[in-house]
């Protein structure tokens, strides 16, 4: 799961600081001989990428089909369900995808403010009971959804809680605080503690300290965290499953739907999202070469 | 928070007592030490001798378990670091990359809201000739150039006392040069006292008037650097400082001028006034650069210690100077520096040599050299800071 | 990787402070969020597996109880689930890392030289997790439907039996979760073979081993931290997938995996306790595995 820790990081292409350039190894010199791998791997890749890739540019393909109720199979090209997105089942998968923002938009803040909080104290104090709160920390990442979901179901149940927006909120908000824990940890880790003791020494009280030298320090970190929280809320749907009630997310939408088929609005909405997600990461990596460029050139 | 108001000029810097313990180890036992008001001080001494931590205890960023610290008379022990009048320019510079230089320079003349702090801030970066760079982010600065930063950030509030954390460290030779004579001149424009920890002998010797040399937690000697050079008080000194020949033998005669030591039948004689110990087993010793190299047995004089016959067991010539290693029997092996007057070394390996040098250039120490005394001077006080508190935490972690 | 980011919090060079008030008030919150909200839960969980049904209650009302039969009854109705849930996520696992680790070399050691293509491709990597992974398990079903142009065409050029079909069956659930899970699998590779040092796999050939063994004795075992993390991160949540297994995506009658009884007993039948029996043996089997599994690798400090 926290594979996606790392896909937040790529994602932001904001974690990635400049320090963790440098720390790459020396490169070996350019091999003489031109072997079998030198071609066998590439075409190997070509092919698992364009593997990786095929179910997107379906759904993509698919999201253009003139399609009347379920869209199996190809009935001509339109932009018909890009235009009228909400038109279909009376705005059902439109009203699913709001629900997904604002739980998305929720459980982002409240994950990312708690789990900063806990990602600063972990790498800059020392308290007893460490290894067991590093350990309550580990394991949501290491339980099944299915059971984290179960778990908090039969809890809402037993203390009598009804399932809606709420719940599904607080149960995203508990499965995203890892993840933010770790990705903003790595941050703190790397903050160059003489930074803040330069604070100190320059008459920056703890409080001045905290907020113009180590916050703004941290804010790629905690940017990152905060769009794979987002990213991770927005496309769970075994939690979500157990603890939705009568609330559609857009998952849950499209799980729902699989069975009389998925109409093409919803692989418009998705499609949309993939575009949107891709060109914010597509501008973060190409703004931050482009800085690290300057910088080179300014230094040099 | 102490002082609105900018320093007139430097003060005096006083520690008495003082003694800092981490879990585990002890990195200062017993430290008294007081620095002169507007003096260029460095504490020289090898990675893990506690000058680093000497350092951070002025500068309030860890506190002393024993002793108190007095700056300008004032204790400032209890005080926090933002609370007193010190600043430090950082080893790793520690410029805040999220602001421009300007705001940089400018950060603590605002956290003690001085009046215009833009203008004092141009006015710093004019000294150290960067002012044509205040917009600039640190890490468009070169390394010279940040170090230059890093003195103006901390001149810049006139703080009684400035630390200077190895600020050359991770400068070209060249460059380290050039910022010495500039910090030099520095000092002396704005008259503030500065204390210089380094591990680099030849930067405490040419930047500072009076250096202390530290080891294990204390300080072994103090004094002006060509005192320290010439009359080193410790084998610890004479060889941290330089290299050294040392001899340990029984004392064997003793006028009002001079004292003889035996060393394994060789007769060394040496200045009263200038050995620690005048009775019993003694270390002497001699500069490389003192002693003269002879082909054929020198004459005997009482003015010269002569030793010999030996061989010369290895020769580095190092074009300025040719550094001969002699191996006389029972006496150990010298090192000799002798100065490339001629064309090339005068003397080749396996040669039958003597050695020679005026009784006035000897020196007695107060203590024996011991093995484990030389330390690799070239760890920076980082890595020591990072060992140190890797060691603590296992310590906590275990506890 | 998260296992190996908790492993790091013992030897950060920061100074210890005393100030452990602050610690609190920063900790406090999201700890206690999460013992309200993920062990409390797992203790709800572990009771309500014991419940018994009401005597007069209707369906899926239940009393606190201390039945172990429950895990006895789910055991017996269940256990071919069990072992699929294991046997197919282990097989993905494995099928995940043989497919991965081509890639993640290619992206971390031999796109070294060339930043830009590096970061294309781990774009590519993770563009699947930008879009609905239900739609993207779906679009699998479609594009290999009977009915779609693949298994068509590979029926008319006789490279199919007239009467085969592949969704449904164990090998397109094992082949949608191997193909989900492979961004979890690479990642974490490309991680550590990006910090590979290939001065090691010079020495390794200049010592007279063949690529092979290079591979084998020096690329492999400095690997191992990541191949540790890619397959927990491939193998965990996969054993608890129940939306590949599901009928109205890859799977069929005969692929119900632990996910989808788990499920079916908690949202359908309403029998909580079988749900939860089942969901704790999940997670007792996973964390007794995963225990296992890094001390035999030797990769204890990950955790």
């Amino acid at each position: 799961m926290s594979g996606e820790a790392q896909a937040g990081a790529v994602l932001g292409g904001l974690a990635g600081s400049e320090e963790l350039e440098q720390r790459r190894p020396p490169q070996a010199p350019r091999r003489r001989r031109v072997g079998l791998g030198d071609w066998l791997l590439p075409v190997y890749v070509t092919i698992a990428f364009v593997f990786l890739l095929i179910p997107i540019a379906y759904t993509f393909v698919f999201s253009f089909n003139d399609s009347i109720k379920s869209n199996i199979s190809w009935r001509g090209f339109t932009f018909d369900k890009w235009l009228n997105v909400c038109n279909v089942e009376g705005g059902a998968v439109c009203e699913a995808f709001g629900n997904s923002i604002v739980i998305a938009l929720v459980s982002t803040v409240a994950a990312t403010t708690l789990g900063t909080m806990i990602a600063i104290a972990l790498v800059r104090y020392r308290f007893r009971a460490r290894s067991a709160i590093s350990l309550l920390l580990f394991l949501p990442m290491a339980t099944p959804e299915v059971v984290l979901g179960a778990g908090l179901a039969a809890q809402f149940l037993a203390v009598g809680v009804p399932k809606d927006m709420l719940t599904i909120i607080l149960a995203h908000t508990m499965f995203c605080i890892s993840f933010v824990v770790v990705t903003v940890k790595a941050r703190v880790a790397s903050l160059d503690p003489a930074l803040e003791e330069a604070g100190r020494d320059l008459y920056g009280s703890p409080r001045a300290v905290f907020w113009r030298v180590t916050f703004p320090l941290l804010v790629p970190g905690i940017m990152a965290a905060a769009l794979l929280a987002f990213a991770l809320s927005f496309d769970d749907f075994i939690i979500t499953n157990f603890n939705s009630g009568s609330v559609t997310t857009f998952p849950k939408y499209v799980y729902i739907s699989a069975s009389r088929g998925i109409p093409a609005e919803a692989n418009v909405i998705a499609s949309a999202v993939f575009i949107l997600a891709l060109a914010i990461v597509v501008i973060a990596q190409v703004s931050r070469a482009a800085r690290a460029k300057r910088l080179a050139n300014a230094a040099g | 928070m102490s002082g609105r108001e900018f320093a007139e000029r430097g003060a005096d810097l006083e520690l008495v007592g003082i003694q800092k313990r981490f879990p585990g180890f002890t990195a200062i036992e017993e430290l008294d030490l007081t620095i002169p008001a507007g003096s260029f001080f460095a504490l020289l001494g090898p990675s893990g001798c506690g000058k680093t931590t000497t350092l951070r205890l002025v500068a309030g960023l860890e506190e002393p378990t024993q002793g108190r610290i007095l700056i300008g008379g004032r204790d400032v022990t209890d005080t926090k670091a933002h609370q007193r009048p010190v600043n430090t320019v950082f080893q790793s510079y520690a410029l805040f990359p999220h602001m421009s230089i300007i705001e940089n320079v400018a950060f603590g003349l605002k956290r003690r809201r001085m009046d215009d702090p833009m203008g004092k801030a141009h006015e710093a970066l004019k000294l150290v000739e960067l002012d044509h760079l205040a917009q600039r982010r640190p890490a468009q600065l070169s390394g010279g150039q940040q170090q230059r930063v890093a003195l103006a950030r901390a001149i810049v509030n006139r703080p009684a006392l400035l630390l200077l954390d190895e600020p050359l460290g991770a400068l070209d030779l060249k460059l380290r040069r050039q910022m010495q004579l500039e910090l030099k001149t520095i000092q002396e424009e704005v008259g503030l006292t500065f204390l210089h920890v380094t591990h680099d002998q030849e930067e405490a010797m040419t930047m500072a008037d009076t250096v202390a040399v530290m080891n294990k937690g204390a300080i072994e000697q103090m004094g002006a650097p060509e005192e320290l050079y010439e009359l080193p008080r410790t084998a610890f000194v004479a060889n941290f400082l330089g290299k050294s020949n040392l001899f340990t033998g029984d004392v064997v005669g003793t006028t009002s001028e001079a004292l003889s030591v035996d060393v394994a039948g060789h007769r060394i004689t040496v200045p009263v006034a200038r050995a620690q110990r005048h009775q019993g087993l003694v270390t002497v010793g001699v500069r490389p650069e003192k002693v003269a190299l002879h082909l054929e047995a020198p004459d005997a004089a009482s003015t010269r210690n002569v030793l010999g016959p030996g061989r010369v067991i290895d020769v580095s010539f190092a074009g300025v100077s040719t550094e001969y290693i002699v191996a006389v029997p029972g006496a150990g092996t010298l090192s000799v520096f002798a100065q490339n007057v001629g064309f090339g070394p005068v003397a080749h390996e396996g040669d039958e040599v003597w050695v020679s040098w005026q009784v006035e250039h000897g020196f007695g120490l107060a203590d024996e050299p011991e093995e484990s005394d030389r330390f690799p001077a070239d760890d920076d006080t980082r890595s020591i800071a990072v060992q140190r508190r890797e060691a603590l935490i296992s310590e906590l972690e275990g506890s | 990787m998260a296992f190996a980011a908790f492993a790091t919090t013992e030897a950060q060079p920061q100074a210890p402070r005393k100030r452990s008030r602050i610690a609190l008030l920063l900790l406090l919150p999201g700890i206690l969020y999460l013992v309200l909200f993920f062990l409390t839960p797992l203790i709800s969980l572990l009771l309500t597996s014991l419940q018994a049904p009401s005597e007069f209650g209707d369906i899926g009302m239940y009393d606190y109880a201390f039945n172990w039969q429950n895990y006895v009854d789910v055991v017996n109705a269940y256990w071919p689930h069990i072992l699929r849930s294991f046997g197919y996520a282990l097989a993905a696992t494995v099928l995940a890392l043989v497919i991965s680790y081509p890639i993640a070399y290619f992206i971390g050691v031999k796109a070294r030289r060339r930043p830009l293509l590096q970061s294309l491709l781990l774009v590519l990597v993770i563009a699947p997790f930008f879009i609905s992974f239900l739609l993207r398990t779906l679009a699998w079903k479609q594009i290999l439907s009977d009915e779609s142009i693949i298994i068509t065409s590979l029926k008319a050029l006789s490279l199919l039996a007239p009467d085969a079909y592949f969704t449904g069956t164990p090998f397109a659930v094992i082949f949608g979760l191997t193909y989900n899970f492979i961004p979890f699998m690479t990642l974490p590779l490309y991680t550590t073979l990006e910090r590979l040092d290939t001065r090691y796999l010079e020495a390794g050939s200049d010592l007279y081993a063949n690529p092979v063994t290079v591979f084998r004795k020096v690329t492999i075992p400095l690997s191992m931290p990541g191949i540790v993390a890619g397959t927990l991160l491939t193998f965990i949540p996969a054993a608890g997938d129940y939306v590949n297994a599901s009928r109205d995506f890859l799977g069929g009658p005969d692929t119900q995996m632990m996910g989808n009884v788990i499920e079916a007993n908690f949202l359908v039948l309403l029998n909580y306790p079988a749900a939860a029996a089942l969901s704790i043996i999940l997670m007792a089997a996973i964390l007794v595995l995963v225990g296992v599994y890094v001390k035999r690798s030797g990769t204890e400090d990950l955790l």
